[in-house]
């Protein structure tokens, strides 16, 4: 009985946690973003703006929700929910701190690669069913880049894998007791980052949304609350990468003094920070630089890392 | 690879500048006093109107956003019987400025004129005029030109010859 009720709050406090954080981001985004450009954001509504969430909220809820007749209208419904669904999912796998996950796979790294292979329907649905050239050529480029760039996020994550010696992020955490795996790793964890980026299409690889070309990509035809799904699935992405990062390579809540959940969490704000302050820098390569950064240098260099590292375990014995 | 990491960093030191965003209501911003904002209507330094009348400004105006009716009282001066500027035409141009001959009608620094109801942003003279003399603070019209009104014959202006009798022979 005790077990079922730290499930249950195990499920819905995450769910809760990840779903916060995401309204928070809609906010602390566009704060910090202005924090980098020498402006100050949103800071009308409330203290600080904070009711600016609660503004773009009722916003989004209260918005036309415009299904185009020219639509493929099941798809069009079902695309917004499967951003929402995968990357949610990604989150039952992550182990927060001792005791705090929702499920303890033995496979939660692969779960977490296919939970995010499933995500690229999402984004390619929602082109195709918008039936509008803008939002099938972000459609087209959305699956390109995911795909492309899922490729070497895998392999980056197997030089983890052969050091903890398990597909499991508890045990991966707890084999970075030592030492963070962003030290022998730090190839893997440069490779993972970028394609983390790529994965949740974040700005410096956001051609599939690209609003200077696209207008806004897979997503131009969609409003109110279905458009709210794809941004407050782009932002748990965004999450999801950082809280993965830390897992994988940060030791996640591995740390001295403070508890272990808090560790996690100073962990993740600083990648979720280090995520936006990047958008907040760099240009969106063109496509074909995209595609050639990825296949022939990323590809090749988390090869050379997984290699490498298999050979200094075997030897090592 | 390098210069990326560079461009990241410098962005992040621009989190430690001065912002650039003036905090408006809070925090106004330098009008210089020649900036073309609302217009009005000044008055003269003993307290008459200035405008006389002419139609100029309404004829300058690029978008005829003014509108007036001249009339003359018992004395021979003339003034606006309705003087009626549709703020929401107005482009601020400062061409009725430029064109009054009187300087009656002003630009002032005053921007904040938002209105729920477009039709509160036609002004009748009631709210056009001001009870000062705005820019020009000494000047009055009828004190300088020539014309005769009640109060002020032919060459009693300031700086005007007695007028020359044409018909007579005397120097």
């Amino acid at each position: 009985m005790s077990s079922l009720a730290t499930n249950l709050i195990n499920v819905f406090g995450v769910l809760f946690a990840v779903l916060t954080v995401a309204a928070v981001l809609v906010y602390g985004e566009r704060r910090l973003l202005a924090l980098v450009q020498d402006r100050y954001g949103p800071n009308r509504a409330g203290p600080f703006g904070l009711l600016q969430i609660i503004a773009d909220v009722i916003k989004m809820f209260t918005k036309e929700d415009w299904i185009p007749p020219f639509a493929d209208r099941f798809v069009f419904i079902l695309a917004p929910a499967v951003i929402m669904i995968t990357v949610l999912l990604s989150f039952t796998v992550v182990p927060f701190a001792p005791g705090v996950e929702v499920v303890s796979l033995n496979i939660g790294l692969l779960f977490f690669l296919a939970m995010s292979s499933m995500g690229v329907y999402s984004v390619v649905l929602a082109g195709w069913a918008s039936n509008s050239k803008y939002s099938l050529l972000g459609g087209l480029r959305a699956a390109a880049q995911m795909l492309s760039y899922e490729v070497f996020m895998g392999l980056s994550l197997m030089g983890v894998v052969i050091l903890a010696g398990s597909f499991n992020l508890r045990e991966i955490v707890e084999a970075q007791k030592g030492m963070w795996f962003v030290l022998p790793q730090f190839i893997g964890f440069v490779v993972f980052m970028i394609a983390g980026l790529a994965e949740t299409h974040r700005i410096p690889f956001d051609l599939p949304e690209a609003d200077s070309e696209l207008i806004a990509g897979y997503h131009s035809e969609y409003s109110a609350m279905k458009f709210g799904m794809f941004m407050v699935g782009e932002y748990i992405g965004v999450t999801l990468i950082s809280v993965l990062i830390v897992a994988l390579f940060f030791g996640g809540w591995i740390g001295p003094v403070l508890p272990p959940l808090v560790w996690f969490v100073l962990k993740t704000s600083f990648f979720i920070l280090l995520i936006i302050l990047i958008r907040g820098s760099l240009p969106r390569p063109r496509y074909d630089q995209l595609m050639s950064y990825g296949w022939k240098l990323l590809l090749p260099l988390s090869l050379l890392n997984l290699v490498v590292t298999g050979g200094i375990v075997l030897a090592l014995g | 690879m390098l210069s990326v990491l560079r461009s990241i960093w410098g962005v992040f030191l621009h989190a430690f500048r001065r912002r650039e965003t003036v905090l408006y209501p809070e925090v106004k911003p330098y009008l210089p006093p020649r900036y073309r904002g609302r217009i009005i209507l000044t008055r003269d330094p003993d307290g008459e109107e200035r405008c006389v009348a002419c139609y100029l400004c309404a004829v300058a105006c690029p978008v005829d956003c003014i509108s007036l009716q001249a009339t003359e009282d018992d004395s021979g001066r003339r003034y606006p019987e309705f003087f009626r500027i549709n703020f929401s035409r107005c482009i601020f141009c400062g061409l009725c400025e430029e064109a009054c001959p009187t300087f009656a009608i002003q630009l002032t620094p005053d921007f904040e004129m938002g209105e729920y109801n477009r039709n509160n942003l036609v002004y009748e003279k009631e709210q056009l005029l001001i009870s000062g003399p705005g820019k020009y603070p000494d000047y009055n019209f009828y004190r300088v030109a020539g014309l005769a009104i009640a109060g002020k014959g032919k060459g009693e202006a300031e700086r005007e010859q007695p007028p020359v009798d044409v018909r007579s022979l005397l120097p």
